[in-house]
């Protein structure tokens, strides 16, 4: 019984276990159950099976969001209402302006730059010989951590004094070119483009899978037809296949700019939001873990919550008009 | 025409007879550079997504003075290997092993992963199969709970175990319920979406001849659930492993739970010059999502082609 509590392994396999009796308990009362006649059986069913998820939705995420909400109107201790004092911070606040300037050029270029690049890729590589090994190398880093990449990142832009022999990549080519090292991550407001860069560079493979599905489902006949009537390369790409895929280019644009709000990962490990580049999830968890003012942090939280709901209408709305179309 | 020719398949006929070429050799000579600056922009990019990798792969295999003095590419000229960097994250000092953070990030993305797929599965059973008044409503407020950043939800979850006895018995426990929780709407919406597409006449004909929904459940319903299952297991997995946020906050600093992608960040804040001890840190973290992704790659793109990816 020790080992079950007190060793990492342990905890884990007591978790394993523990879980799987719940759900052995659950259906074998649901197996019970079923004896029951009348009315009351389908709503035993319903709490078996539904009742532990929406349960813990309800305690574990709708109760904390109304709080978070709540709290947003409180102090930093959440012990006296201050109205839209928190609110106003975000905006007032030079630092907090810099965030949401950031957070802007964040949320616009990420989308666009990751669609084109995986739009372009997948139109090249279609039907091509070595297809699937070449979507493998743009998918790659979908599976590394944002973390990771932002350590991945930080050693391509590494600086070194010109005196010095630079060992980031892209600090040596410029030298070897004849320029002068630049600091990437330090000089603002640039150094907010170059962490952009690496959010693009993970989520290009996200929309090179979408967009490749979508090129393949237009249909052959019409390429053929507009090709026999000489269209080049070019104009196909503009008048047939970017017009048929557009459904699925506006799921990828908004489902990037959803995920690109809420990142804080890389800001985090490359710069630690200094040198001009503080982002709005960051901030959010500064002032709430760091500065320990909840009133704010939540303020800032629900800000993210408010600029992700046109989003994900939008986004929502055409995933349901690909699939009426395609059913 | 004579009976022989009605009988031939059509085969020829669906098909245009191909035109002689027209294109005049400009056209000839467009079309060939436009296909070489194609799959020259190809190959750059494919370069630009990979070499970043490489690079820091190969310099976690270099001697620590000459990731100091030198850039990776040296290794083509002058090559030198070393597995010490290996040694020192994974094993060494204490300040900079992460072998202990490599299991906690084992023990918290395995139930993680269990947890939030179980309870998806049965609730998608309620709300495909079962028929109660309010379903549908209540469905589409699950649904709509996808909104929720996790921001949103984090400080008074954090509130709710924190200061527990339990917190202190089990303290794994407020991450694994975290990420449960998190991956709950989104896992619902899913598998509802694929269990709504298993034939109801299959589920009849099953309940006609005596079965009840546990049956159902386990012998018609599950078995065709399982490579969505799997899609959804590995895109949690994924997540929960390459989870910062979650990790952070709900670990509280705390050197028994914080799981590996925390105490990186945290070497990449205290130690970002330390490039022989960081490159090979990141490797360490990279390992298993690279192995589950490329072993799994046909699951991974077919669950993200029905849409799992969580914002």
């Amino acid at each position: 019984m020790s080992f079950l509590l007190h060793s990492k392994n342990g905890q884990l396999v007591l978790a394993i276990v523990a879980f799987a009796a719940v759900v052995a308990l659950l259906l074998l009362t649901a197996r019970l159950a079923e004896r029951l006649r009348g009315r009351g059986r389908s709503g035993v069913m319903v709490l078996l099976f539904g009742g532990p998820a929406l349960l813990l939705l309800a305690v574990g995420l709708v109760y904390p969001a109304l709080r978070t909400l709540w709290m947003s109107f409180m102090d930093g201790s959440s012990e006296s209402f201050v109205g839209w004092a928190n609110y106003a911070h975000v905006f007032v606040d030079p630092a907090g302006v810099v965030a949401l300037r950031n957070t802007l050029a964040w949320v616009v270029l990420t989308p666009l730059c990751a669609t084109a690049i995986g739009l372009v890729y997948a139109v090249l590589i279609d039907r091509s010989r070595f297809e699937s090994a070449a979507k493998s190398l743009l998918f790659l880093p979908m599976a590394i951590s944002f973390v990771g990449a932002g350590i991945i990142w930080r050693f391509v832009y590494e600086y070194r004094g010109a005196a010095q022999e630079q060992t980031g990549l892209l600090n040596a080519v410029i030298v070897w070119l004849g320029g002068d090292p630049v600091r990437f991550l330090q000089d603002s407001p640039l150094n907010t483009l170059f962490l952009i860069a690496v959010l693009v560079w993970t989520e290009a493979g996200f929309a090179m899978v979408i967009l490749s599905a979508a090129i393949k489902a237009v249909p052959q006949d019409v390429m053929e037809a507009a090709r026999l009537d000489g269209a080049g390369a070019w104009q196909l790409f503009t008048r047939i296949t970017v017009p048929s895929i557009r459904p699925s280019l506006v799921v990828v644009l908004t489902t990037i700019s959803i995920a690109t709000l809420k990142i804080f990962d890389i800001t985090r490990t490359m710069t630690g939001a200094q040198f001009d580049t503080q982002v709005l999830a960051n901030e959010m968890y500064d002032w709430s873990f760091v500065f320990g003012d909840n009133g704010i942090g939540s303020a800032m939280a629900v800000l993210i919550f408010l600029l992700v709901i046109p989003l994900v209408i939008y986004n929502v709305r055409q995933m349901a008009r690909n699939r009426a179309v395609r059913a | 025409m004579s009976a022989t020719t009605t009988t031939r398949p059509p085969v020829v006929a669906a098909r245009p007879p191909v035109p002689p070429e027209r294109r005049t050799s400009a056209a000839r000579f467009r079309a060939l550079v436009t296909s070489r600056i194609g799959s020259a922009i190809a190959v750059v990019i494919a370069v630009l997504w990979t070499v970043p990798t490489v690079g820091l792969f190969v310099s976690s295999l270099r001697p620590e003075a000459d990731i100091r003095s030198s850039g990776w590419w040296h290794v083509f000229s002058d090559p030198s290997f070393t597995l010490e960097n290996y040694a020192r994250v994974l094993g060494g000092s204490t300040s900079t092993n992460l072998a202990v953070y490599f299991q906690n990030s084992l023990v918290i993305a395995i139930p993680a992963t269990l947890l939030p797929l179980g309870l998806a599965i049965m609730a998608s059973y309620a709300f495909s199969v079962l028929r109660w008044p309010g379903r549908d409503w209540v469905f589409v407020g699950v649904f709509a709970l996808q909104v929720v950043p996790l921001q949103m939800a984090l400080v008074p979850l954090l509130r709710i175990f924190s200061g527990t006895e339990v917190a202190d018995v089990l303290p794994f426990l407020s991450l694994w319920v975290a990420h449960t929780i998190f991956a709950l709407p989104l896992a619902i919406f899913l598998l509802h979406n694929f269990m709504a597409e298993v034939p109801r006449e299959l589920i009849e004909a099953a309940q006609i001849d005596g079965a009840g929904h546990v049956t159902v459940f386990l012998r018609v319903v599950l078995p065709l659930m399982l490579p969505a299952i799997a899609s959804f297991a590995i895109f949690q997995f994924l997540w929960v492993w390459n989870d910062l946020l979650v990790g952070l906050t709900f670990s509280g600093g705390s050197r028994t739970v914080q799981p590996l992608t925390a105490a990186l960040a945290a070497m990449a804040g205290d130690r970002g010059q330390e490039w022989h001890l960081l490159t090979a840190g990141a490797f360490v973290s990279m390992v298993l999502p690279l192995v589950v992704f490329f072993a799994l790659q046909r699951y991974f793109v077919r669950g993200l082609l029905a849409g799992s990816v969580k914002g």
